[in-house]
């Protein structure tokens, strides 16, 4: 396949808007195609597909939403096709939903953002179930029983071994830590109150579980850093936890060439004030010192109006949030490993909290000058639904857009926030950096977000032309022709067409294989059959994933060895 | 149970528990049956002494004996209300009909119109 | 040869711990299992060969000849209903659900006559739950609601509830409270801390009582409710409160009577309520040992995890209109394929005698009262013993379930993936 004369940005490979050919062969970007399928892309913007970092799409708090929400699922309902399966959903989609409106948008890469291991094989039933994307999941360590008890012991080699044989048992891609500590101390119904809060029963703190973790990744050369949700977010103030958190890593080195720790959605974790009558933006703090520091990244979490349905491995959160909002709220404690909640709720335009964490979210971005540090997302669904990703890159590209957005907002969104005296608008190289090539880079997935020779062969194309629209004033075509890509290229096949799927392949399944020690190995091993035969209320030997829940496994390795 | 057509089945769900002052009242000696009548219908079950159940409250467990006195509404919900039916009992010398008895008869000819 | 940590196919408890001793090909020996799963796993009569019935008598018949008449009853059918899949593994789940996509008509589960009122009250108020590990390592309250798990769940309160030990629980049952509410006193009442007799259909009463004694609103309750003394609901409310982890495990005495989702949107409330004082779970004790892993199925893939209209190509979920007995019981589906469940023993009667009008499909490996309704009858391989594939267990966790020997039979799976094709190859024919 050619993709002729598009308007290509491939920043990864120092391509920014040139008018260049794609050539794609067995799957892959070449040099030079030989014949076969002709792409007219003149006039078009091309761009490597779309890579999302962190959403919730598949297991068992997604299918809890879906099941607690079927006035969700009456919402984004479309019949069946010959080729396509039954669509139902807005901030829930069912599997196939995910899949295809990925692709509609130009998305050819997903991430699960956190999987416990108990219930991963859930987790891989359903992203099984997602065609067309290439996925992975994150496998959730800040809580478990194993993690905390290697770090009091201060067993680094240990902690390691486990990792790595969580991974494993999890076909995990990468180590997720969600407020760790709390969700132990939750357990009982607790919290932790910040980084040094003691987690109770195992006296170890989240400071030092994260700092653990991390060294544990950094010693296994893991693909990705630590991705890691902080403790205290959602709440009034926790900008400052957030900052006590990097400073308290800020000496630990990357084994790779990439960033030492990625902190997610920081949108929810950017907050002043004492509470929420002078609740506020802390954004630029947040950003002056990611521009001080470049070993960190972070990703938005931007807020969508409109229904979305929060669900996170937080689960004294989302407690707190049904409390807050009289919500229905849904809770699962998973043994010895962590626990999480599910909360629908509706964000509003008029509502001064929400209006200002909507600010907050675009402020990050813009005020963090190293697009490489960025990863635009809405935490799906947690700050709304991935389908709106469209509108995001319109406002981070039109600052007119964002002042016509802000005159309809709560006027606190413009009083509690720098977000009206920010000029910056991305350019379509940033965009292509916030969305392709730096979760790529940040994920550490080496064949995806560019389009270089060995590149996977996925592709979007946009019927924008980035030479004659000026996104800044015509946002409203920048969001048109990004919610449905003219193209979407999957591996070298078209998936999708004038914003419609005409094929439907499998994509394959990331997770990391790490080797560690015999001698570490051996000792996890034997903590693991007494916790088994103790505490676990099922048998070692029907814990692990098995090869039948990975059909399409795309194995990274890792590791000591 | 998934043996229905064994005779454990059928002492497991074609029986009806009465509380003793119940079953004495209705002077049921030895081994003996009971019939159970619902406005939905009505079916003959063995009788059994239970203390655990209070008067006024009889148990026949899940099954197609116990199914011939429950109503088919769902009152909105997609689910019968299989528990709590008021029911009139009373002493009978009829015997309880074997799980193929229920059934027979029930098959309408043609079902299959394939 | 024993096998180890092989997994029952019984009930909701999905105990993986069974070992099953194999020689030559057949189950020899079966340790751990309850009796329950026990009888299963040594197996019983069995349907012998495909049948198909002709002039009100079933004949035996070739696997082809069953799923061409299958595929032609639910090609021909203007709204058929696809049911069951209890007793099956997630894998036949998948099969169905498309089936029922390409046929245009229903799916639903046992689910509706039996824990589908659980599932609407999570609908209106969601569920604070937990692996049943949490409750082995960390309740110090059991509530037992309308379930009699004694009978119902055997294992369960030595695996994982009222006897079982954990990590802050090592004195087990002696460091334990276990309430059981019944209308009856079960054998599972006979082993409680306390037991209080309700009257039939009065749990929400008495649920509404409890929560307003949780907070703080008791002096507004009379001396009685349903029949239950206010003291007694007040030593309940104190104990509930009292408790470092209390957790309320609920059956079908919540789910069948008067009010049904309503009964359980009031239990799920008080455990919400509960979690403003202390820390409380709740969980629905499923009965079957894979229809927790049908609606999570039918919820990953429609949206909707039971009733799932698929009629007119985009999934439809409405249970009142849509489920098994409401379709049933306006004599609305003119077909039923019954696969891994009877029907005809758990519905009401007038339910069955709609079934006994229409053409039913039977996919099971034994003979059962809705085999007596039948126009097509296929055996199939036992899941969990002669077919591997995934279970969900009643908290909601998957794990796959074993093959032990070989049946020579076709599984659930395969039968349905036939039926499916069969149904593509007459809809190109037109």
């Amino acid at each position: 396949m050619i993709i002729e004369g598009g308007i290509v940005y491939d920043p990864i490979n120092g391509v920014l808007g040139e008018e260049m050919d794609v050539s794609i062969e067995d799957g892959r970007v070449v040099e030079e195609s030989r014949d076969g399928e002709k792409i007219d892309a003149r006039g078009m913007l091309v761009l490597p597909g779309g890579v999302d970092a962190h959403a919730h799409i598949a297991g068992a708090k997604v299918n809890t939403g879906r099941i607690m929400r079927p006035e969700d699922g009456r919402r984004g309902t479309e019949a069946r096709t010959k080729l396509l399966r039954p669509s139902t959903g807005y901030t829930v989609p069912n599997c196939y939903a995910i899949g295809y409106r990925y692709a509609r948008l130009g998305y050819t890469t997903a991430f699960e953002a956190a999987t416990p291991i108990l219930e991963a094989r859930h987790t891989h039933e359903e992203l099984e179930e997602i065609p067309i994307v290439d996925k992975g999941a994150l496998t959730l360590f800040g809580n478990n029983w194993e993690v905390l008890e290697c770090v009091r012991d201060g067993d680094l080699d240990k902690l390691a071994a486990f990792l790595a044989w969580g991974l494993r048992a999890s076909r995990g891609y990468g180590v997720k830590v969600v407020n760790p500590g709390g969700g132990e101390a939750w357990g009982y119904g607790g919290n932790v109150k910040g980084i040094d809060d003691p987690v109770p029963n195992f006296d170890v703190t989240a400071r030092e579980i994260i700092r653990y973790l991390m060294r544990a990744n950094e010693a296994l050369r893991l693909p990705h850093s630590v991705h890691l949700h902080t403790n205290n977010l959602g709440k009034p103030g926790n900008y400052e936890t957030t900052l006590a958190t990097l400073r308290a890593v800020e000496d630990i080195a990357s084994s790779r060439d990439r960033q030492v720790l990625h902190v997610t959605h920081m949108q929810f974790s950017a907050y002043g004030g004492t509470g929420w009558r002078d609740f506020e933006s802390k954004a630029p703090e947040i950003a002056d010192y990611f521009n001080r520091h470049e070993q960190f990244t972070m990703d938005m979490g931007q807020l969508i109006f409109g229904s979305a349905t929060t669900m996170t491995a937080d689960a004294p959160l989302e407690y707190g949030n049904a409390r807050l909002l009289k919500a229905k709220w849904s809770n699962h404690d998973i043994e010895l490993e962590e626990s999480s909640g599910v909360v629908p709720l509706v964000y509003g335009r008029k509502n001064p909290i929400n209006a200002i964490q909507w600010a907050i979210g675009l402020e990050l971005a813009l005020l963090t000058e190293d697009p490489w540090q960025m990863i635009m997302t809405t935490d799906h669904p947690n700050g709304g639904p991935f389908v709106n990703y469209p509108e995001v890159v319109a406002l981070l590209m039109s600052r007119a857009k964002r002042e016509e957005e802000l005159a309809t907002l709560h006027d606190l969104a413009s009083k509690r926030s720098s977000l009206p005296s920010i000029e910056r608008e991305m350019d379509w190289n940033d965009i292509a950096i916030v969305t392709r090539a730096g979760p790529a880079r940040i994920l550490g997935l080496a064949e995806k977000g560019h389009l270089g020779v060995g590149a996977d062969g996925d592709v979007s194309i946009y019927d924008i032309n980035p030479e004659k629209v000026d996104p800044s004033k015509e946002h409203e075509e920048v969001k048109a022709a990004l919610a449905g890509a003219k193209y979407a290229i999957k591996g070298g096949e078209v998936v999708v067409r004038d914003g419609e799927v005409v094929a439907v392949p499998q994509g394959r399944t990331y997770w990391v294989d790490a080797s560690v020690p015999e001698d570490a190995a051996a000792r996890v091993k034997a903590d693991l059959v007494e916790k088994f035969a103790k505490y676990y209320s099922i048998q070692m030997s029907n814990y692990m994933v098995q090869d039948a829940y990975v059909t399409r496994p795309r194995v990274i390795r890792a590791g000591v060895i | 149970m998934e043996a229905k057509t064994s005779p454990e089945f059928f002492k497991a769900a074609s029986f009806c528990a009465l509380s003793e002052e119940d079953y004495d009242a209705l002077g049921i000696s030895g081994e003996g049956n009971v019939l159970v009548r619902t406005e939905f219908g009505e079916i003959v079950v063995s009788a059994k002494k239970d203390e655990g159940l209070p008067p006024g409250v009889i148990f026949i467990p899940m099954g197609p004996w116990a199914n011939a006195v429950v109503g088919r509404k769902t009152g909105g919900c997609g689910t019968p209300q299989f528990k709590g039916e008021k029911v009139e009992v009373e002493r009978t010398k009829m015997p309880v009909m074997e799980i193929r008895e229920l059934f027979a008869d029930m098959k309408k000819q043609g079902g299959d119109r394939s | 040869m024993i096998i180890e940590d092989v997994l029952c196919p019984f009930c909701g408890c999905l105990c993986d711990d069974i070992k099953v001793e194999v020689e030559e090909g057949r189950i020899v020996g079966v340790k751990r299992a309850c009796r329950l799963g026990s009888s299963k796993i040594r197996g019983h009569e069995r349907i012998r060969a495909p049948m198909v019935r002709r002039d009100g008598e079933l004949f035996e018949t070739t696997y082809d000849e069953a799923y061409d008449r299958a595929a032609r009853i639910l090609k021909g059918a203007k709204r058929p209903l696809l049911y069951g899949w209890c007793s099956t593994v997630c894998e036949t789940a998948k099969k169905g659900i498309l089936l029922a996509e390409v046929v245009g008509g229903v799916i639903d589960s046992t689910a509706t006559v039996c824990h589908g009122p659980s599932i609407i009250g999570i609908e209106e108020k969601g569920l604070s739950g937990s692996t049943l590990g949490q409750v082995k390592n960390r309740a110090d309250l059991i509530i037992f609601w309308g379930a009699n798990p004694v009978e119902a769940h055997p294992r369960h309160t030595m695996r994982y509830s009222s006897n079982s030990t954990g990590m802050f629980t090592p004195e087990g049952r002696r460091g334990r409270k276990v309430i059981v509410v019944d209308v009856r006193k079960t054998r599972t009442a006979k082993n409680a801390d306390k037991f209080i007799l309700i009257r039939p259909g009065t749990d929400y009463e008495v649920i509404s009582a409890l929560r307003m004694i949780v907070k703080g609103k008791g002096d507004l309750i009379p001396e009685t409710v349903a029949g239950v003394d206010k003291a007694d609901l007040e030593e309940t409310a104190g104990m509930m409160k009292a408790a470092k982890f209390g957790s309320i495990l609920f059956g079908l005495g919540m789910t069948h009577s008067r009010g049904r989702y309503k009964n359980v949107d009031n239990a799920l409330s008080l455990v919400a309520d509960l979690n403003g004082f202390t820390k409380f779970v709740v969980m629905a004790m499923r009965g079957h040992y894979n229809v927790a892993g049908f609606g999570q199925v039918c919820a990953w893939e429609t949206g909707y995890p039971m009733a799932v209209d698929l009629s007119r190509g985009a999934p439809y979920f409405n249970p009142g209109e849509t489920a098994a007995c409401d379709l049933l019981g306006r004599r609305e589906t003119d077909a039923m394929m019954v696969v891994a469940a009877d029907p005809a023993s758990n519905f009401p009667r007038e339910t069955v005698e709609a079934m006994a009008e229409i053409p039913v499909i039977q996919v099971d490996p034994f003979p059962n009262p809705t085999t007596f309704l039948a126009d097509v009858v296929i055996p199939t391989a036992v899941c969990g013993i002669e077919a591997e594939g995934t279970a969900y267990r009643m908290d909601g966790l998957s794990l796959r379930m074993k093959k032990v020997i070989d049946s020579g039979l076709p599984t659930d799976e395969e039968v349905v993936e036939n039926i499916l094709d069969r149904v593509r190859r007459l809809a190109d024919d037109n």
